[in-house]
C-alpha cells in the first residue's frame, strides 16, 4: 500500500513457521551487538591466536624449514597443545561474554519490553534461546570452531594415523568449550536479567569469577578445607578441561565433581532466568 | 459467529490474594470496553487472556481458543498495547515495529513494508527513523499502537491507550480507534478507567469492581432505551407547573420549591414545555437536558457493587 493511503489494512500474507521465531530475537541482538565498533575489533582480535596456531602447525610440518633449523618439530601438537589453546581462547571468551552478555536481556527488562515479546507467539524459552544463541555463536566461533579447525589442519598434515589415535581430542575440544560456553552464557544472561543495568551486570560477572576465586581461597584458608574450590568457577572449568585432555592439574575436586558443580551452577542460573524473564512480574504481598 | 471473549467462571489468584473471581460473560461486540476503578482487575483480566498469569478457577476463550491450553493460537490472533511504557530505547521506530511484526510471523520483507505503513498510519511517518528513546510520551503511545496492529490482528487489546496524552493526542488516539473499529477488520478490547474513552468508542461494556463483574451492558441498546431527562429551575411557579408538565405525559419529581426533574416520554416536544411556561407566566431560569450516560451506568454499577447484573 502506498504510504499516502493512510487507512487501516489487515495482513493476509504468508507467515513464517513458529519454530523459527526465536531466531529473530538472535538476529536483532546480533545487529545491536555489532553496532559497537570496539567489540567488533575485539571479536576480530580473538582470531589472532588461532591464526598463529594454524601458521605454527603448518610450519611445524614444513620439511624445508625444519631441515633449516635442524629439528624434527618446533613443538608437539598433542593434548597439551589443545588444552592450552582452549585455556587462552577461554579467557578471550570470558572477556567477550563480559562485553556482550549484560546487554542482551537487561535493556528489554529496563524498558519493560518483555510483554511485547510474549504477547506474540514466542515462548519464554524461545526468547532465552534466542538471546543465548548470540553468546553461544560468538563464543563457539572463537573456541571450539577454530580448535576443531586446527585439529583438522593437523590431521591433514600428518595423515589418518594421527587422526585415528587422537580422535578423542576432537571430542575434548568440543566438550571442553561447550561446558565453558554454557556456564558463561547462562551466568551472563541471568545476571543481565537480575541486574537491569548493563554496566553493573558486567561488573557482577567479573565479580562472580574473580571475587568468587578470592572468596574460595579465603574460605579454604579460614576453614582449613578444600570445598571452597566449588566457588571458583574458573578453576572448575579448568578441572573439567584438564580431565578431558588428560592433563595433570592440581585440583582438590575430582573431574566428576567439577562437572556436577558446573551443571548445578548452570541449572541455578536457568532457574534465575525463568523467574525474571516473564511478561509481568507478580510481587508477593 | 464465534464470540470474541467468553468468560466461564474465570478466577485468578496470586498466592492467597484473589484478584479476579468468577467472571462469567460472553462478549462479541466490535469494540468492547473494560471499565472499572483503579485496581478493579482490568489489566489482570487482559494479562490472563494473553496467558501471562495462571488461571486459578474456571477458564476463558478468545475466538473459541481456551486460554489454558491454546495460548499460542490466541497470541497469534491478538495485538496488545500495554498500559506501561514498553519499548526498546536504542531501536528506531521502524526497526522496532519491524521486529515485532517478524516475531508475529511476517516474513522480513513484508514486515518492513508493514512497519512503514503502520507508522505512517498512526502518524509517526516523519519520525520513524528516530530512536524510541527520544520519543515523547504521546509518540511512544503511538509506537505501541503501531506494534500492536502491524501484523493485522483479529483482536486488538488496548490497555489504557490514552494514558498521559494531552487533549489533541487523546483525540487522535480515539480517532484511530474509531477508524480501526469501523474498518471491520478487527475487534477491539479497550481497557480504561476513563468513561469518556469507552463511551466514545465501545458498543459493549463490562464493568469490574474489586475483581468481580458488577455490570455488563450493551451500550447500543442502552443508548436506545435510556430515558431522557430535563433538570429545570423555575421562577414564578405557584405550584401547578409540575402538574401541567405531567399533563404532557412526563414524570415530574420536584426536588425543591423551584427545581424539578422531568422524565421525558419518547413523543415529547420541547416547544410544548415553553408554551406551558408562557401560559402560566413561569420563567425557566435553568434547563439541563441529559440522558442516562455511561457515567450513570457506571455509578449505579459501583453502588450495587457486590451483585452481578
Amino acid at each position: 500500500m502506498a504510504v499516502h493511503k493512510r487507512s487501516y489494512r489487515g495482513y493476509a500474507g504468508q507467515l513464517t513457521p513458529l519454530w523459527s521465531r526465536f531466531s529473530i530475537v538472535t538476529r536483532y541482538a546480533f545487529k545491536n551487538v555489532f553496532q559497537w565498533k570496539l567489540l567488533t575489533a575485539f571479536f576480530n582480535a580473538c582470531f589472532l591466536f588461532p591464526l598463529l596456531c594454524a601458521v605454527g602447525i603448518y610450519l611445524n610440518h614444513n620439511m624445508r624449514l625444519l631441515a633449516m633449523f635442524g629439528t624434527r618439530s618446533f613443538f608437539s601438537v598433542d593434548a597439551g597443545f589443545f588444552f592450552h589453546f582452549l585455556r587462552v581462547q577461554g579467557s578471550l571468551a570470558f572477556i567477550l561474554t563480559v562485553l556482550v552478555g549484560p546487554g542482551l536481556v537487561s535493556p528489554d527488562l529496563a524498558n519493560s519490553a518483555l510483554p511485547l515479546y510474549f504477547c506474540r507467539p514466542l515462548s519464554r524459552a524461545g526468547y532465552v534461546a534466542g538471546k543465548m544463541l548470540v553468546l553461544v555463536t560468538l563464543l563457539s566461533l572463537i573456541t571450539w570452531v577454530p580448535g576443531l579447525l586446527l585439529f583438522v589442519i593437523q590431521c591433514s598434515l600428518t595423515g589418518a594415523g594421527w587422526m585415528g589415535a587422537n580422535l578423542w581430542l576432537a571430542a575434548g575440544i568440543f566438550l571442553g568449550a561447550a561446558i565453558e560456553i554454557l556456564v558463561f552464557s547462562v551466568l551472563a544472561l541471568s545476571l543481565s536479567a537480575w541486574i537491569r543495568r548493563k554496566l553493573a551486570a558486567g561488573a557482577a560477572l567479573l565479580a562472580v569469577f574473580f571475587f568468587g576465586a578470592g572468596f574460595a581461597e579465603a574460605a579454604d584458608a579460614v576453614l582449613g578445607t578444600h570445598k571452597g574450590a566449588f566457588l571458583n568457577l574458573g578453576r572448575l572449568i579448568a578441572t573439567v578441561q584438564a580431565q578431558l585432555f588428560r592433563q595433570p592439574w592440581r585440583s582438590p575436586i575430582s573431574g566428576g565433581g567439577a562437572w556436577l558443580a558446573l551443571l548445578a551452577v548452570s541449572g541455578f542460573c536457568l532457574w534465575l532466568l525463568a523467574r525474571k524473564v516473564r511478561a509481568y512480574e507478580v510481587v508477593r504481598g | 459467529m464465534v464470540p470474541v471473549i467468553e468468560l466461564e467462571g474465570l478466577g485468578v489468584r496470586f498466592w492467597q490474594r484473589t484478584i479476579l473471581e468468577d467472571l462469567r460473560c460472553t462478549l462479541s461486540g466490535r469494540a468492547i470496553g473494560l471499565l472499572g476503578p483503579n485496581g478493579a482487575g482490568k489489566s489482570t483480566l487482559i494479562n490472563t487472556l494473553l496467558g501471562f498469569y495462571p488461571v486459578a478457577a474456571g477458564t476463558a476463550r478468545v475466538f473459541g481458543y481456551d486460554i489454558r491450553t491454546q495460548t499460542r493460537q490466541i497470541r497469534s490472533l491478538t495485538g496488545y498495547m500495554p498500559e506501561t511504557d514498553c519499548f526498546i530505547a536504542h531501536m528506531t521506530a521502524v526497526s522496532f515495529v519491524r521486529m515485532m511484526a517478524e516475531l508475529s510471523g511476517l516474513p522480513s520483507g513484508a514486515a518492513l513494508e508493514r512497519a512503514h505503513e503502520v507508522l505512517f498510519y498512526v502518524g509517526l511517518g516523519e519520525a520513524r527513523y528516530r530512536k524510541l528513546g527520544t520519543y515523547s510520551l504521546g509518540m511512544r503511545q503511538l509506537a505501541k499502537l503501531a506494534q500492536a496492529i502491524v501484523h493485522g490482528p483479529k483482536l486488538m487489546i488496548l490497555d489504557e491507550p490514552t494514558n498521559g496524552l494531552d487533549p489533541p493526542a487523546r483525540q487522535r488516539m480515539i480517532r484511530l480507534i474509531h477508524e480501526m473499529r469501523d474498518s471491520r477488520q478487527l475487534q477491539i478490547l479497550l481497557c480504561s478507567h476513563l468513561l469518556r474513552d469507552v463511551e466514545e468508542t465501545c458498543d459493549e461494556v463490562l464493568i469490574l469492581k474489586a475483581g468481580r463483574q458488577v455490570h455488563y451492558a450493551n451500550l447500543e441498546e442502552e443508548r436506545r432505551t435510556n430515558k431522557r431527562f430535563l433538570e429545570l429551575e423555575t421562577a414564578g411557579d405557584d405550584g401547578d407547573f409540575a402538574e401541567a408538565v405531567e399533563s404532557l405525559g412526563c414524570e415530574c419529581a420536584v426536588t425543591s420549591g423551584k427545581r424539578m426533574k422531568v422524565v421525558l416520554p419518547q413523543s415529547f416536544v420541547m416547544r410544548d414545555l415553553y408554551r406551558l411556561a408562557e401560559e402560566r407566566n413561569v420563567q425557566i431560569r435553568r434547563m439541563n437536558y441529559r440522558r442516562d450516560s455511561l457515567e450513570d451506568i457506571f455509578l449505579k454499577a459501583m453502588e450495587n457493587g457486590n451483585g452481578r447484573s
